[in-house]
């Protein structure tokens, strides 16, 4: 193909390559069947939160990453989508107990809360872009961080679902299947949505938010647009984490849940799905690989390697890991072709 | 077009490296009440390595990092003094207890994290923690799941023991104070009528309200008014007039702190001089602080005190203060009484599997712990005693123990 580098690809690509995803989401739903009895349960816990881990980053990586703003109240929409969901399913199981025996029904309800947690977190999403993305940089990230902390204030003083006290008895209707089929469905639509058109709009706004604007781009609706999506992701990790967690308290919310996840972008690479989706994991399985450390020494220094590991990676490549090269760009020319469905040679790799 | 790409990013760069800089400085500082944990100051062994025969292993989750380090630093050296005192002394049927401590930050996440690795991969019989009820309510259906017991010291939310059957806690539930109080006032200072100012918005002190309010009242005593306030509120005084015109011997204030002392202030500036009582939510140094001098005479309840001279206590405060160096809290004192409890219901199950252990643990009766005779009831929840305490210049005097 002598195709010239197209910096829009065409629409059909991403049917074109939609096996390229479909492939992982069957063996996902096939594994599933397996790896609930089979696997350790603590390895289990650490594969749930690695990958509702990768969904936060990949989709905090829509907004920080791709669009350049820099936004700290991702544990907010997080929570947004968490109490929702948690809260229509503890009404509804404790209406109608006999839907934890049918897993069909439990899935469904599942489905149907997790997108109205998603949707809940997009709306309070919007509501907190649509003033605050005319604002830049620090001072963008001071007031996300500001509406952060209003969310969970708000939830701390809400009786119905808790307040301090928590939200006990949440339904356990998280599983490996959905967990990872969300993992692959977060990556395809933030991967797609980056090199289509409004993708496109998305690296403008980043590169240079003037140009962008006298080319025809609408910023503060591009802005808004990509926030509102990450905060959708946001807020379906949210239920997924309510509904394994089995509990929900405002403090898992705090600022601090906001910059792990920061930090899992941070270090992938801001503008790398592929380099979101390592750092995540990397990041959950590396606070727990050092649990025998602590054992072995019996001193509790486990967060200070950690952070001590997070500076030196972060002095030695202070891109991330993969800066906002993908996986594809290590990849031969003609799989990448396969895969990506252009042949567009991503900046960054030169 | 590239190389304008590449310089551009650069200087964008730049600019989220100061925000790099920032996100890792704060996670340094969310990390730096990390210490050393306290299982070295006293070398404990922690053989994890000996062979399941001849060792008890069992687990404790607590918040040793993290905002409130010092509940979970207290409660752990609770934990390791009972183990000590316990192996010092041939140990549980000739078996040593192992415990494995494990860090959760004070995160309900990270909580049911580690109790998932102490249960399937350092196989524990039994989990000691959480302190707090939201970690422990992370914990509990794990727990409960896996059939292993927990015990927790000191979470005081009904809630935690309703998981399921395998959940003991060893300090009481925030009604129990009430009822506690209302015995105190009636036997102890002999009192007809009592005035009651409750939190709403806060359900301990409704709780406590409501329980003192119904076994006063059955003791026949007469409640001549029951105002209520928000916390944060500042101005009691209507309130406080209210109380004034029915003339009461005492007014129960189950508050924190906080408004305690204001109340303490605003109810002698009115001229009210009766004392005031309330239950553990006062145990601050704050509360001399705010409420000064206007705050003598008052009574409330606690989980033990320093002063108690029962054998028990003197023994394990002395004991404590060899191997810290300082005078044990409260969450020190049931840390400890979480461990001798689940001893003595080992010693006395036939045998060590943990459907004969959790039904010794369930017929617990008049145990004397550190934090009260301690009874097990069929909720299991702890039926013990409480103490009261008296405020004398700011200082907190040991006046009785309360009985359930």
């Amino acid at each position: 193909m002598t195709k010239t580098p197209s910096t829009h690809p065409k629409g059909q690509s991403g049917l074109r390559t939609l096996w390229v995803w479909l492939a992982p989401l069957a063996v996902i739903l096939i594994l599933n069947q397996f790896i609930g009895d089979q696997m350790d349960p603590y390895f289990y816990t650490i594969l749930m939160y690695a990958g509702i881990n990768i969904i936060l980053a990949v989709s905090l990586n829509l907004v920080n990453g791709f669009t350049g703003q820099f936004s700290m109240g991702h544990a907010g929409f997080m929570s947004v989508g968490g109490y929702l969901a948690a809260f229509i399913t503890t009404h509804v199981v404790s209406a109608n107990p006999e839907i934890m025996n049918n897993p069909v029904q439990g899935n469904l309800l599942l489905f149907g809360t997790l997108l109205l947690g998603g949707t809940g977190a997009a709306i309070a999403g919007y509501i907190v872009g649509l003033p605050s993305l005319r604002l830049k940089g620090d001072y963008l990230a001071i007031v996300t961080l500001g509406f952060g902390e209003i969310i969970r204030v708000i939830i701390l003083n809400v009786d119905a679902i808790g307040g301090a006290r928590g939200m006990p008895n949440i339904p356990s209707l998280t599983s490996f299947g959905w967990v990872y089929s969300l993992v692959i469905v977060t990556t395809f639509a933030v991967w797609r949505l980056v090199n289509s058109a409004h993708g496109r709009a998305f690296l403008s706004v980043r590169e240079d938010e003037i140009a962008a604007e006298s080319m025809g781009v609408n910023t503060t609706k591009t802005k808004v647009r990509a926030f509102v999506i990450g905060a959708f992701f946001a807020g379906v990790a949210g239920g997924l984490f309510a509904h394994y967690l089995r509990y929900l308290n405002p403090a898992t919310f705090d600022f601090n849940r906001s910059f792990e996840i920061i930090i899992m972008v941070v270090l992938g690479g801001m503008g790398s799905v592929t380099g979101s989706i390592v750092a995540a994991v990397l990041l959950t399985v590396l606070k727990e690989a050092l649990r025998p450390l602590q054992e072995l020494t019996r001193l509790d220094f486990r967060m200070v390697i950690y952070s001590l590991m997070l500076i030196i990676l972060m002095l030695t490549k202070p891109n991330g890991l993969f800066g906002t090269r993908e996986i594809s760009d290590f990849l031969p020319e003609g799989l990448r072709k396969k895969i990506t469905g252009s042949n567009k040679p991503k900046e960054g790799a030169a | 077009m590239k190389s304008i790409f590449q310089v551009s990013r650069n200087s964008k760069m730049s600019r989220k490296n100061q925000w790099i800089a920032v996100a890792l400085a704060m996670s340094m500082t969310a990390i730096s009440g990390c210490k050393k944990s306290a299982n070295t100051v006293n070398g404990i062994s922690q053989n994890n390595n000996s062979a399941a025969g001849d060792v008890i292993k069992l687990g404790e989750v607590g918040s040793m990092t993290g905002s409130e380090a010092t509940f979970g630093t207290s409660t752990h050296q609770g934990i390791l003094l009972a183990v000590k005192i316990i192996n010092a002394a041939g140990g549980v049927k000739g078996k040593q207890f192992s415990v494995t401590s494990l860090d959760d930050q004070g995160k309900p996440e990270e909580a049911a994290t580690a109790v998932t690795k102490l249960i399937n991969q350092n196989n524990v019989s039994a989990i000691l923690g959480e302190v707090a009820s939201s970690r422990s309510l992370a914990m509990a259906p794990i727990a409960q799941q896996n059939k292993v017991l927990m015990i927790t010291p000191s979470s005081t939310n009904p809630k935690v023991t309703e998981q399921g059957d395998h959940i003991f806690r060893v300090c009481f539930i925030d009604p129990f104070q009430g009822t506690v109080m209302a015995k105190f006032a009636t036997e102890t200072l002999k009192l007809k009528k009592v005035a009651i100012l409750r939190d709403v918005k806060n359900d301990y002190s409704v709780g406590l309200a409501n329980y003192f309010k119904e076994t006063f009242v059955k003791a026949g005593g007469t409640i001549v008014v029951d105002q209520s306030y928000s916390a944060g509120d500042i101005d009691f005084k209507s309130q406080l007039t209210a109380i004034r015109a029915k003339a009461p011997e005492a007014i129960f204030v189950p508050g924190y702190y906080t408004e305690v002392g204001l109340i303490g202030r605003q109810a002698r500036e009115l001229g009210l001089k009766v004392p005031l009582m309330g239950g553990d939510g006062w145990d601050s140094p704050k509360l001399k602080e705010i409420g000064g001098a206007a705050m003598d005479g008052s009574y409330f309840s606690n989980h033990y005190s320093e002063e108690d001279k029962s054998p028990v206590v003197q023994d394990f405060i002395s004991k404590y203060k060899a191997d810290y160096g300082v005078v044990p809290d409260g969450l020190a004192a049931m840390g400890y009484d979480a461990v001798v409890i689940l001893a003595d219901a080992m010693k006395r199950a036939p045998t060590l599997n943990t459907e004969d252990v959790r039904k010794a643990l369930l017929a617990t009766r008049d145990f004397p712990g550190v934090t009260g005779k301690i009874n097990i009831n069929d909720k299991r929840d702890a039926v013990k005693s409480a103490v009261v305490l008296k405020v004398e210049n700011g200082v907190f005097k040991y006046q009785t123990t309360v009985n359930p």
